[in-house]
């Protein structure tokens, strides 16, 4: 059954292929059959594929070699896939809520005049991932890492015509590339150093020749850290994720939320041993991860556009995820990337339902009172908001978020304060969604309703809600008598979770329970009780200039423009006649003038020139004689 | 019969030459610019025949019919292009001709 | 003989299509698509014979076919040609890269006809003889033979502003190529010193006994005569004139091949092997100008404005990247090296065949008048899309490959420029966005009426995509050819030894 393996990425590249060569000629009922039809059969292949690991009849790695990609003497990189309980659960969450968000933008995308480039790309870019969780070597991962980037690039400028989206597009582009130049010298490093790509192999030849806290281990994860930090919108590369929200909601959900933004998670939960030896880096990421997600909390709380607060909440909570990775507790940053997979895909359908009904309009502030009008949309929406807040016992968020926080004050790598900023973020996270919530969907109703979801938008809704839901089912914590299922299905991949007393755990549980409560309470007493607040969203209690300052983020995206930006883009302005070709225009400048002084001679005159021959006899005579 | 001196064919042969030159340089017609020219040219030879009598050498009256023989030939090219240039021209002033004028 | 019957087919070919070409120019298009097919089939009949070549790689003798004449034996000089599996790969890129350049000036070009396809036969010609020759002086005989016609498809098909353009590339190449024929003439007369016969070939030349300040000074005058083509950054000047000013074909063919292929083989076979210990010594000062030309270029080519000069700048870019190859002179690297050059003729060349395509429709080249192409012509736009993507070194995409490997390469040779010239690639994507978003997206500047792709140009870009997607995912085929060239150069570069003064 494994040797399918194979079909589950090349399905969507066939589709694509499909659709970018004959998609315009095709009605649209079959653009929506070949669009969405391959990723769900690649995720039923994925099932098959996945059973032996699922019912645990096996977890050792299957390596599918496809050809041997190119062979220059010791560096020999295959075209191979890679199949073990990491990238059985990357598999599973990319092609299940990829065919979810497919069935859901048939019906989303319909009225769009290029619906067959939509489903093209969006194939081309769930193909990339795929090829990007199962490659077998560093170079087929960078070869899916730059294809996602690639779509993620094509489809947040998908509305081409209008500048805006495609600046955007490009400032998303051009950011996560920065990162990726350090990925790719980590790449370097790791293959001069080591004499491989093969991730295993690199796994074995890192912990043998290299000793825990070395300067080369801490150096290429760093480098490969770099790379994480832009894939996935962590600072201080963030700055692409909010613009990118141009893109269709179904965009915003498949790829800025719900998969490649949580590309570097798994680049450094694979590469997982090589940070276990640089521990300097492993606490970087730590760190990086809770400033990133207190930042983005903040600035969350202040937007107005309804898919940015949803977009600074990736940012935060892909900070959780890093916040996990930091402290060595892997396979807890990997059930959070699931079940934000799940709920945050599902607020973005959700918001996409009212953005629709709404006509395209994006501002909280013109929303409000939809929950009379769009009930499947305000539940869905609350169910997928309670579990991003992480509200307790009920949804799945609130399991991994705590194993998270639990995990950060009892590992080795963890710390008092990186849980401390932890709990804080879920206070954040509690009020700005419920801020959201409040202000889209309770008050007065400000505009009419359009277009109302149909079953094709329903049904992804209803599922993903099931599982934001369960989701938590399948990883129960001990103090609430379950068994780390989850952990230990990824625990031949990824080893042990950090483990500590029962008391500390139930501790950590409680608080955070009670951080969420009270950030939803501080929401529902600011825009809720006190309706005025509805009218211009702003926080009361907190400095207009504070708010200022958090609605654009802190403002690193000013300093960026000013600092790289603007230089950037002046001189390539001010030089565009090239500075270098000056001392050959000035070359032939005096060519020119000494051709104009001659030409004055040659005036095509006969008695000129026999003046000048005379004259020249004279001269030269006078000179022999004196 | 009286020898006349060297110095006083020099002198006469210099006075053609200087009035060949200013005829040259003077003239735009260019057949006068020629006739010019056989003088200045008729100058060298008279100077050559000069010369020959006083060293009573052969020499000079051998160089003086190359000089002829040349100035026949001269005179036939010469003549030939200025006839082109009359019929393209419509004129014989040599300043008109200026076609070379960087 | 073989080699000979290449060249005779294309360069007597030549005449004749002018001759056809004074009757019917469509006739003239079709002999000359003709004669580069034939040449094509004959090359490829070498290919299984090369590969196996390659496979054992035999010591008797190195090359797999070879050809010596005597030419002027006065002088030593004689007409050798020789094939190696390098040079194979470079000539079936020449003959490819000829047929497209044909299929895409199809409707471009309208006057003089025959004329234009003789002069693209007459430099096709040269440059293959470049490849070929193995005696010095037919080696500059065929350099400088490549510029002539080059200058007649410039200044007669050219642009508006052609004729500067043509003389300032006229100027400065053949300027760099007499610094490079002072150079091959004084190595011929060293050798003669030392072993009392006059030379040109190649091999007895590899062995001319040569003191420090001698061979440095040589080195320099090859190094000149092939940086100002590859163009080196500094040295680069003459070249977005002269590919903005000519015609597409003109531009793919140099762009493609008349320059950086010319002379990325002219390091490979010539400049480092015959002097190892010079280009020791240059390589630190020709690395740095490599990473220069990397960042520089491709900002100069954010900057521009016309769409040709834009395209010219990223050949700096690219190049530069090859140039950090060559020098940096590990396995690894040069087989990068040999791969960018191929895929950066493919991806280059095709994007001066896009620029040329719109402007024929629009009627500009300038990024003002243009914007939203995509909207009219979505299969234009697609193959517009892959080849920047190309360009850009995506993965997947032959350059990407090449790229790779150079810096992968150059890591253990120089780690801080290897990291520069990565960073580099983040310069590289602000042209090919920029590029993208100023002639395929963004609004229309006004309502377009333009017809997409016909079949003759998709049939172009298929090609071309078809040979990046391929070099990207399988470019074993290529490095094997190539090995034996390589191995055999490091092995030149082992045998190096430093002469003493002479005193």
């Amino acid at each position: 059954m494994r040797e399918l393996l194979w079909l589950i990425p090349i399905l969507p590249l066939a589709a694509y292929v499909t659709l970018g060569v004959i998609g315009r000629r095709l009605p649209r009922w079959a653009v929506a059959v070949i669009g969405f039809v391959p990723v769900a059969a690649s995720c039923g292949i994925a099932v098959a594929v996945a059973s032996p690991y699922l019912s645990g009849q096996t977890s050792e790695p299957y390596v599918q070699v496809l050809w041997s990609w190119l062979q220059v003497g010791e560096f020999q990189p295959q075209i191979a896939f890679y199949l073990d309980p990491l990238s059985v659960v990357m598999t599973l969450v990319v092609t299940g809520v990829g065919s979810l968000i497919l069935l859901y933008s048939t019906e989303y995308m319909d009225e769009d005049e290029e619906y067959s480039r939509f489903f093209a790309y969006m194939n081309l870019f769930v193909a990339s991932m795929l090829t990007l969780v199962l490659g077998e070597n560093l170079l087929v991962l960078f070869l899916g890492w730059e294809g996602v980037g690639m779509c993620s690039y094509l489809l947040i400028g998908f509305w081409y015509k209008d500048p805006d989206n495609g600046r955007a597009a490009q400032k998303a582009f051009i950011v996560t590339r920065v990162g990726d130049a350090a990925m790719l010298v980590g790449l370097f490093l790791l293959l001069s150093e080591l004499g491989t790509l093969h991730i295993p192999l690199l796994m074995d030849r890192a912990t043998a020749q290299w000793a825990v806290g070395a300067g080369l281990p801490s150096a290429a994860a760093a480098l490969l850290l770099g790379g994480a930090v832009g894939k996935s919108a962590q600072l201080p590369l963030q700055v692409w994720l909010p613009d990118a929200m141009a893109g269709p909601t179904p965009v915003s959900a498949l790829i800025h939320a719900a998969t490649m933004v949580t590309a570097g998670v798994y680049l450094i939960a694979r590469m997982h041993t090589l940070f276990l030896l640089a521990p300097i880096v492993l606490l970087l990421v730590a760190i990086i991860g809770t400033v990133t997600l207190l930042i983005s909390g903040f600035s969350a709380l202040v937007q107005r556009d309804i898919k940015r607060v949803l977009a600074y909440s990736t940012i935060s909570q892909i900070g959780y995820m890093f916040l996990g990775l930091g402290v060595a507790a892997w396979s807890a940053a990997i059930l959070h990337f699931m079940e934000h997979a799940f709920f945050k895909a599902l607020l973005f359908l959700a918001a996409g339902v009212v953005i629709h009904a709404l006509d395209d309009e994006h501002d909280l502030l013109k929303m409000g009172g939809l929950r009379k009008r769009l009930p499947f949309a305000f539940w869905t929406f609350l169910i997928a908001g309670a579990a991003l807040a992480g509200f307790p016992i009920l949804t799945s968020g609130f399991y991994s978020k705590d194993l998270i926080l639990y995990s950060a004050l009892v590992s080795s790598h963890g710390g008092f304060w990186l849980w401390l900023g932890g709990v804080v973020g879920v206070l954040l996270t509690g009020g700005y969604i419920f801020r959201l919530i409040f202000l889209a969907f309770f008050g007065e109703l400000r505009r009419e309703i359009g277009r109302l979801p149909r079953i094709r938008m329903k049904i992804p809704l209803i599922v993903l809600a099931v599982l934001s839901i369960v989701g938590g089912l399948f990883q129960i914590p001990r103090s609430l008598g379950g068994t780390p299922r989850f952990s230990n299905f990824l625990k031949p991949a990824l080893g042990a979770l950090p483990s500590g007393s029962l008391t500390i755990e139930a501790t950590s549980e409680l608080i955070s329970s009670g951080a969420a409560i009270l950030g939803i309470f501080i929401a529902y007493l600011w825009f809720l009780r006190r309706p005025k607040q509805v009218s211009h969203g702003a926080l009361p209690a907190v400095p207009e200039m504070l708010q200022r300052y958090w609605f654009v983020d802190w403002g690193l995206d000013w300093l960026y423009d000013r600092v790289f930006v603007r230089p950037f883009v002046y001189i390539a302005h001010i030089n565009r006649k090239d500075i270098v070709d000056r001392p050959f225009r000035r070359l032939e400048w005096i060519m020119a003038w000494t051709w104009r002084g001659f030409r004055i001679t040659q005036t095509g005159r006969v008695s000129w020139y026999a003046v000048c021959v005379i004259g020249g006899v004279v001269v030269l005579l006078s000179m022999v004689v004196l | 019969m009286t020898v006349i001196p060297l110095n006083h064919v020099l002198i006469l042969a210099t006075i053609l030459f200087g009035l060949g030159i200013v005829g040259l340089l003077v003239r735009r017609n260019v057949i006068f610019m020629l006739v010019s020219i056989e003088v200045m040219l008729n100058a060298a030879g008279l100077a050559f025949v000069g010369a020959g009598a006083h060293w009573q050498s052969a020499d000079g009256q051998v160089m003086f019919l190359f000089i002829l023989t040349m100035a026949a030939a001269e005179v036939s090219v010469g003549l030939a292009l200025v006839l082109r240039l009359y019929h393209q021209l419509h004129t014989l002033d040599a300043d008109a001709a200026d076609l070379m004028k960087a | 003989m073989i080699l000979v019957w290449l060249l005779g087919i294309l360069g007597f070919g030549a005449v004749a299509t002018w001759a056809v070409g004074l009757r019917s120019p469509t006739a003239a298009r079709w002999t000359t698509l003709g004669l580069l097919t034939a040449g094509l089939i004959l090359t490829l009949s070498c290919w299984s014979e090369t590969a196996a070549w390659s496979a054992v790689r035999p010591t008797a003798s190195y090359w797999v076919r070879e050809l010596n004449w005597p030419w002027i034996p006065a002088l030593g000089i004689h007409f050798y040609l020789a094939l190696d599996g390098l040079t194979l790969i470079l000539i079936v890129l020449t003959l490819g890269i000829g047929i497209l350049s044909v299929l895409a000036s199809w409707t471009e070009i309208t006057t003089h006809v025959g004329a234009f396809h003789a002069c693209m036969l007459w430099v096709l010609t040269a440059i293959l003889g470049v490849f070929l020759a193995q005696d010095l002086f037919l080696f500059y005989f065929s350099w400088e033979l490549m510029l002539v016609p080059m200058y007649f498809l410039i200044v007669i098909w050219g642009h508006e502003h052609r004729v500067h353009a043509a003389i300032k590339y006229f100027i400065f190449t053949q300027a760099g190529g007499l610094l490079m024929l002072v150079s091959i003439v004084a190595l011929a007369f060293l050798h003669q010193r030392a072993t009392g016969e006059l030379s040109f070939n190649y091999f007895d030349l590899r062995h001319t006994p040569l003191s420090a300040a001698a061979e440095w000074w040589i080195m320099l005058g090859f190094f000149v005569g092939f940086g100002v083509k590859l163009p080196v950054v500094g040295l680069h000047t003459w070249m977005p004139e002269a590919y903005a000013e000519a015609p597409t074909a003109g531009s793919v063919i140099l762009a493609g091949l008349l320059l950086k292929t010319t002379s990325v083989y002219g390091f490979l076979r010539f400049a480092l092997p015959l002097f190892p210990n010079a280009g020791a010594t240059i390589a630190p000062a020709a690395m740095i100008l490599g990473v220069i030309g990397i960042i520089y270029g491709a900002w100069m080519s954010f900057g521009q404005t016309n769409l040709k000069r834009l395209v010219a700048y990223t050949s700096v870019s690219h190049l530069g990247f090859v140039l950090l190859g060559i020098y940096a002179d590990t396995i690894l690297a040069l087989q990068g090296v040999i791969l960018q050059t191929v895929c950066h003729a493919l991806a280059t060349g095709g994007l001066f065949v896009l620029a040329g395509i719109i402007r024929e429709r629009t009627g500009h080249r300038h990024l003002d008048h243009l914007g939203g192409l995509v909207t009219e012509m979505p299969r234009l736009g697609a193959a517009g899309m892959i080849l920047i993507m190309a360009a850009i070194a995506l993965p997947g995409l032959g350059n990407f490959v090449g790229e790779f490997l150079i810096l992968a390469g150059t890591y253990n040779v120089n780690l801080p420029l290897t990291i520069i010239a990565t960073a580099g690639q983040i310069t590289a994507m602000t042209y090919a966005l920029r590029l993208m978003q100023r002639v395929f997206h963004g609004p229309m500047p006004r309502k377009w009426r333009i017809l997409d792709l016909n079949v003759r140009e998709t049939a172009v870009f298929v090609v071309l995509i078809a040979f990046l997607v391929w070099i990207g995912l399988r470019p074993q085929p290529i490095i094997n050819l190539a090995q034996p060239a390589l191995d055999h150069l490091k092995t030149f570069e082992s045998e190096a030894i430093i002469y003493p003064e002479p005193s």
